[in-house]
Parts: C-alpha cells; sequence; structure tokens
C-alpha cells in the first residue's frame, strides 16, 4: 500500500463518515445508546490523542519536556479563559522557548 | 477561530511535510479529507514508521466521530440533494461547535455556512504555506509548531473535561489505555483501543 493510497482511502472514508451523520434515519439519533455514544467517543479519542502525541515518540512512551511545557501552558491559557488562538500560540511559544532553553 | 485554525493548518502543513509526505500529498488530504484530527493521525502515524493500513485505520476511526456530529446536526440544517453532499464535507469539530450554540435553527444553518467555508479555505491556503515553508525551515519543532495539534485537541476537549467528573474519569482512563498500549501497538491502534473506555463508561 502505497502513501498515495493510503490518502486516497482516507479522504474516501473521511467523506463517507460525515455524509453518512447527515444521512442517517432519524430514528438512529432518537436511540438513547447512541445519543450517550455520540457525546463520551469523541471525550475518550481526543484525550488519548494528546497523551500519544505528547507522550510518545516512535512506538514507545518519550517525555519531551519542551512538548510537556507546551501543552502545560495551554492548559494555563484554558484556565484563565483564554481565545482559542492565545490557548494555541501559547503552546507554540513555549515550546519553542523551552527547546531554546533546554538546548 | 479562524486565525488558531490558520496556526493549525501551517502546523499540519510542517507535520506532514516532516513526517515525510509530499507537499501536493499534504494539501490534497486537507482539500478532501478535511478533518484535522485524522489528518494529524496519518501523518503522526506515517512519521512514526507505522504500518499504513493500521494508520488509514486509526485516522478514519477518529473521522468517524463527524458521523456523530453529523447526526446531531441533520436535524438543524435539514439539507437535501447537492446542498447534503456539499454540507457533508463541512461536518467537522469547530462547524458542530458554533452550529449547536447557536438559539435557533436558522442560525445554526448561518453559522454553519459561514464557518465551514471560511475554515475551509483557511485550512487549505495555510497548510500549503505550512508544507511549502518547511521545506525552506527544515524542523518545525523549532518553531513549537507540534505542540500546536495537542494543544488544539485540549482546546475542544475542555469544555466537556468541565461538564463533570465522569468524562474527566473517561478521558483519564483514555489516556491510561492509549499510553500503556502505545509500547505494543503499531502507531493508530491505541488511541482506537482507547474508545473501549466508552464502553465501560456506558456498561455502567
Amino acid at each position: 500500500m502505497t502513501l498515495w493510497w493510503a490518502i486516497a482511502a482516507l479522504c474516501a472514508g473521511c467523506y463517507a463518515l460525515k455524509l453518512a451523520g447527515l444521512a442517517a434515519p432519524r430514528r438512529v439519533l432518537d436511540h438513547p445508546g447512541v445519543r450517550r455514544f455520540a457525546e463520551l467517543v469523541p471525550v475518550a479519542l481526543l484525550a488519548a490523542l494528546i497523551a500519544v502525541q505528547v507522550f510518545t515518540e516512535e512506538g514507545g512512551l518519550h517525555v519531551d519536556p519542551a512538548r510537556t511545557a507546551g501543552l502545560g501552558a495551554a492548559a494555563v491559557a484554558l484556565l484563565l479563559r483564554a481565545p482559542f488562538l492565545v490557548v494555541l500560540a501559547a503552546a507554540a511559544v513555549v515550546t519553542a522557548l523551552a527547546r531554546i532553553l533546554l538546548g | 477561530m479562524g486565525l488558531a485554525v490558520g496556526l493549525s493548518g501551517v502546523a499540519f502543513g510542517a507535520a506532514a511535510v516532516t513526517a515525510g509526505l509530499s507537499v501536493p500529498q499534504a494539501c490534497v488530504l486537507s482539500l478532501l479529507a478535511f478533518t484535522g484530527a485524522s489528518q494529524f493521525a496519518l501523518t503522526g502515524a506515517v512519521g512514526a514508521g507505522g504500518d499504513l493500513v493500521a494508520a488509514t485505520a486509526g485516522a478514519l476511526l477518529l473521522g468517524s466521530r463527524n458521523t456523530l456530529y453529523g447526526l446531531r446536526l441533520a436535524d438543524l440544517l435539514r439539507v437535501r440533494g447537492v446542498r447534503r453532499l456539499v454540507a457533508a464535507q463541512g461536518v467537522i469539530d469547530e462547524t458542530t461547535a458554533v452550529s449547536l450554540a447557536q438559539p435557533d435553527p436558522a442560525a445554526a444553518r448561518a453559522g454553519f455556512v459561514a464557518t465551514f467555508a471560511s475554515l475551509y479555505v483557511t485550512w487549505n491556503l495555510t497548510t500549503l504555506a505550512g508544507a511549502f515553508g518547511t521545506s525552506f525551515l527544515g524542523d518545525p519543532g523549532v518553531l513549537g509548531l507540534d505542540a500546536v495539534g495537542p494543544a488544539a485537541f485540549l482546546a475542544i476537549l475542555w469544555p466537556r473535561l468541565a461538564s463533570g467528573p465522569e468524562l474527566r474519569r473517561l478521558a483519564a482512563v483514555a489516556v491510561a489505555v492509549a499510553l500503556c498500549a502505545t509500547p505494543f501497538l503499531p502507531p493508530g491502534v491505541p488511541v482506537l483501543l482507547s474508545a473501549a473506555a466508552v464502553l465501560v463508561v456506558m456498561a455502567r
């Protein structure tokens, strides 16, 4: 499987997944189990994705101090109710500064 | 929010090229997949040397949350035919958040269209800029761009974490599952596995 095939599969699949939600019969949404699942799945996936992108490297656990500091800065910005852009900028700036300071 | 997505777009373009994708490959993903988390997941797994099939499957499972968004948006948008085919491409985190925050269906539809249009243009232009710029810049880590993706996910997650202890517990379990599984499974799979934490919470 070449990289282009993976990209094509992801593009087609992502579109199909979006369309499936819009086109699904209304009954599906009325089911309380589906509603609850719809609320919970993104929370689990996003939390896992943050952990994997910040604390793993090449298939192993790895704490990158600069990236961890950047995520911490984002959390502080969110606690202070900063706008979305400030949260992202804080993460990038703190990560970059930490890399300079830590060499 | 457009600026923030722009920053994410630059970060994605940079991450994609760093992971070994070409500039056209990064741009095709942003044009056609148009769902940041899945794009980051695929390039992350490719960069980590993961199996392409597992990487694609992982990114697709992450994209399945858009199906759930679509279910919630279908009632608000009430689109049919060609308009539904176009609107489908816009069913993502940001458009869903904006639409669901509106007081009535008309405002929700207007919010969806405005958010979709502006983010689609911004995301694609900044992906191009990030991917192209990285060819000259070299390592995007110097600018801390590798922290932008996780920070964006945290910002999306934050209001849900604030809404109650149950969702905080779920997030903690998902993190633990993903980190514990990472040494044993190909990149992309541990994130999928963390969705199993949902079944545990639902079963209680």
